[in-house]
């Protein structure tokens, strides 16, 4: 379904070429759901906003494939990669505060991508917009429907951009780091929410995080990048409990662990 | 109910904007006298039941011309921010949104015009296309663009980046989508309030260019041109300016007030 290769991205808005992805490679099926692991700087957003199709044309220049289904989405024109965007694939942003509109009810906004992409009728967007956010789990959709972004928290927020995210039913949806600005127990819910979207809807998730235990929950495979490459990538359990590369083992031995001390009075 | 004060702002200048109005439909259908008659008979005639407002030197009705000035006025005012406010929009958000090469040449040329005081940019355009009521309105309009179209602009700036604006984007949302839809909502408090500055504004610059003789011509009735005529005899026949001054004071005053009470709205 996407086949990235080889792909390169190099900045040419300074006076020195930067580049910030080397030789990335993904192939993701239907229903897959992939981790990119790595620390802040190491090309892993980058790459993702490559396969959205949301870095701008100019300044940067782009060398390899991205492949979605037939469609190259690197040099495409822009009406067909529009016409994907929102429809079959999506994104969701690690900052549920800014990524909804302040001015726009939550339905609107929930609704937007079926009135850019789809010919329904008011009534039928309705319909669909209240499906997609009970089936986010959001308490009373209808009441939210009318609700303005400032009247939910954090963690409602988040769930109102996965309803509009997955409302066209998209067969890609990319989760740059989408529990960071959330506490833990809303992180483990709104895992679990993406992981009964992609059993119900096959939708395929390529999920960013610097959050090695979410990853671990969620995927079943990895990629694990460092500076601009991927240094190892797998199936999750392998690189979780065998790594090969030093960088992993290490990233791996960073994780916290909770130890009991019995000792303790 | 509690009233906010902002409701009351609200309501007042809802009510006096509101009766303006009507006063100017009224004016168009119907006034006590023709408002262009002269009549040496009544030449400054004071306020009294038959002239409600008094007359003027050539003892034409001030009610009359004030119903017909005060539309001119209104008219005036509000084709020109049609024509600033829209152009101007339109042209900051495609250069705040866009940016790049295109942004700098207009923005400079925004400058340019910014330069000149607003007044002689119009004289200017007066003096080559003529005066007259039309002239004044696309003159005003278009001295008007460059300052909306640098207030929009700035808030195009700012909203381009955002989250939500990337997230309306990936859903696949065409750039006039994502600029009239997604983004100017945001910007609408800004914009409303220099709507409101530059209508009061409109309505001044009118009055100041009728001042100078390049604005509406006579016998043509309006606000700013009455005021100019009649401030040779302010001592003499004081009523002459007071109606027109206090109707200009009345039609700012009634659309700040609403905006105001609009503004808390949002």
């Amino acid at each position: 379904m996407l086949d990235v290769v080889d792909l390169n991205i190099e900045f040419h808005d300074h006076l020195i070429p930067e580049t910030v992805v080397y030789d990335f490679d993904l192939h993701m099926d239907p229903g897959d759901i992939v981790g990119i692991v790595g620390e802040s700087g190491s090309g892993k957003t980058m790459s993702a906003l490559a396969i959205a199709g949301l870095l701008s044309r100019h300044d940067m220049q782009k060398r390899g494939q991205i492949v979605f289904n037939g469609t190259e989405l690197l040099t495409c024109e822009r009406a067909k990669l529009r016409s994907l965007q929102g429809n079959e694939i999506s994104m969701i942003f690690q900052e549920p505060m800014t990524s909804l509109n302040p001015v726009r009810k939550i339905g609107w906004q929930v609704e937007e991508s079926l009135r850019i992409h789809t010919g329904m009728t008011k009534t039928e967007r309705y319909e669909k917009a209240i499906e997609a956010l009970s089936d986010v789990e959001l308490p009373e959709p209808e009441k939210v429907y009318h609700m303005y972004p400032h009247e939910l928290s954090g963690g409602m927020r988040q769930r109102v951009m996965i309803a509009a995210a997955v409302i066209c039913k998209p067969k890609l949806m990319i989760a740059d780091e989408p529990t960071t600005a959330l506490d833990v127990t809303v992180q483990a819910q709104i895992i679990e929410l993406l992981k009964r979207i992609n059993h119900k809807q096959n939708t395929a998730i390529l999920f960013i995080s610097h959050d090695l235990s979410l990853v671990k929950q969620l995927c079943e495979r990895v990629l694990v990048m460092y500076q601009g490459r991927i240094v190892e990538q797998g199936e999750t359990e392998q690189i979780f409990h065998h790594p090969q590369e030093l960088y992993t083992q290490n990233l791996i031995k960073a994780i916290p662990k909770i130890v009991r001390n019995f000792e303790m009075r | 109910m509690k009233l906010k004060k902002r409701d009351y702002s609200f309501y007042i200048g809802a009510v006096l904007t509101a009766l303006i109005v009507l006063l100017v439909i009224v004016g168009i259908f119907y006034t006590p006298y023709d408002p262009d008659a002269m009549n040496p008979a009544d030449k400054f005639a004071g306020v009294s039941l038959r002239h409600l407002m008094g007359c003027d030197n050539f003892g034409r009705d001030i009610f009359s011309r004030i119903l017909k000035g005060t539309g001119t006025t209104l008219l005036i005012a509000l084709c020109t921010i049609g024509i600033g406010a829209g152009t101007g929009t339109v042209l900051g958000a495609v250069t705040g949104y866009y940016g790049g090469v295109a942004d700098e040449i207009l923005m400079r040329f925004n400058d340019a015009v910014l330069a000149f005081p607003s007044i002689l940019v119009a004289l200017v355009f007066i003096s080559i296309m003529g005066s007259g009521k039309y002239n004044v309105i696309i003159a005003l309009g278009i001295v008007f663009i460059p300052s909306f179209a640098r207030i929009v602009r700035g808030e195009f700036i700012h909203y381009r980046n955002l989250d939500y604006v990337q997230s309306a984007k990936l859903m696949g949302a065409g750039a006039v989508r994502i600029m009239f839809v997604h983004i100017l909502p945001n910007a609408w408090p800004v914009l409303l309030s220099s709507v409101i500055i530059g209508f009061n504004n409109a309505v001044l610059a009118e009055a100041s260019m009728s001042f100078l003789g390049i604005g509406v011509q006579p016998p043509d009735a309006s606000l700013g041109r009455m005021l100019s005529e009649s401030q040779a005899f302010l001592f003499s026949a004081p009523w002459c300016a007071l109606f027109p001054g206090l109707m200009i004071v009345l039609l700012i005053l009634g659309f700040a007030l609403l905006s105001e009470g609009l503004k808390g709205r949002y």
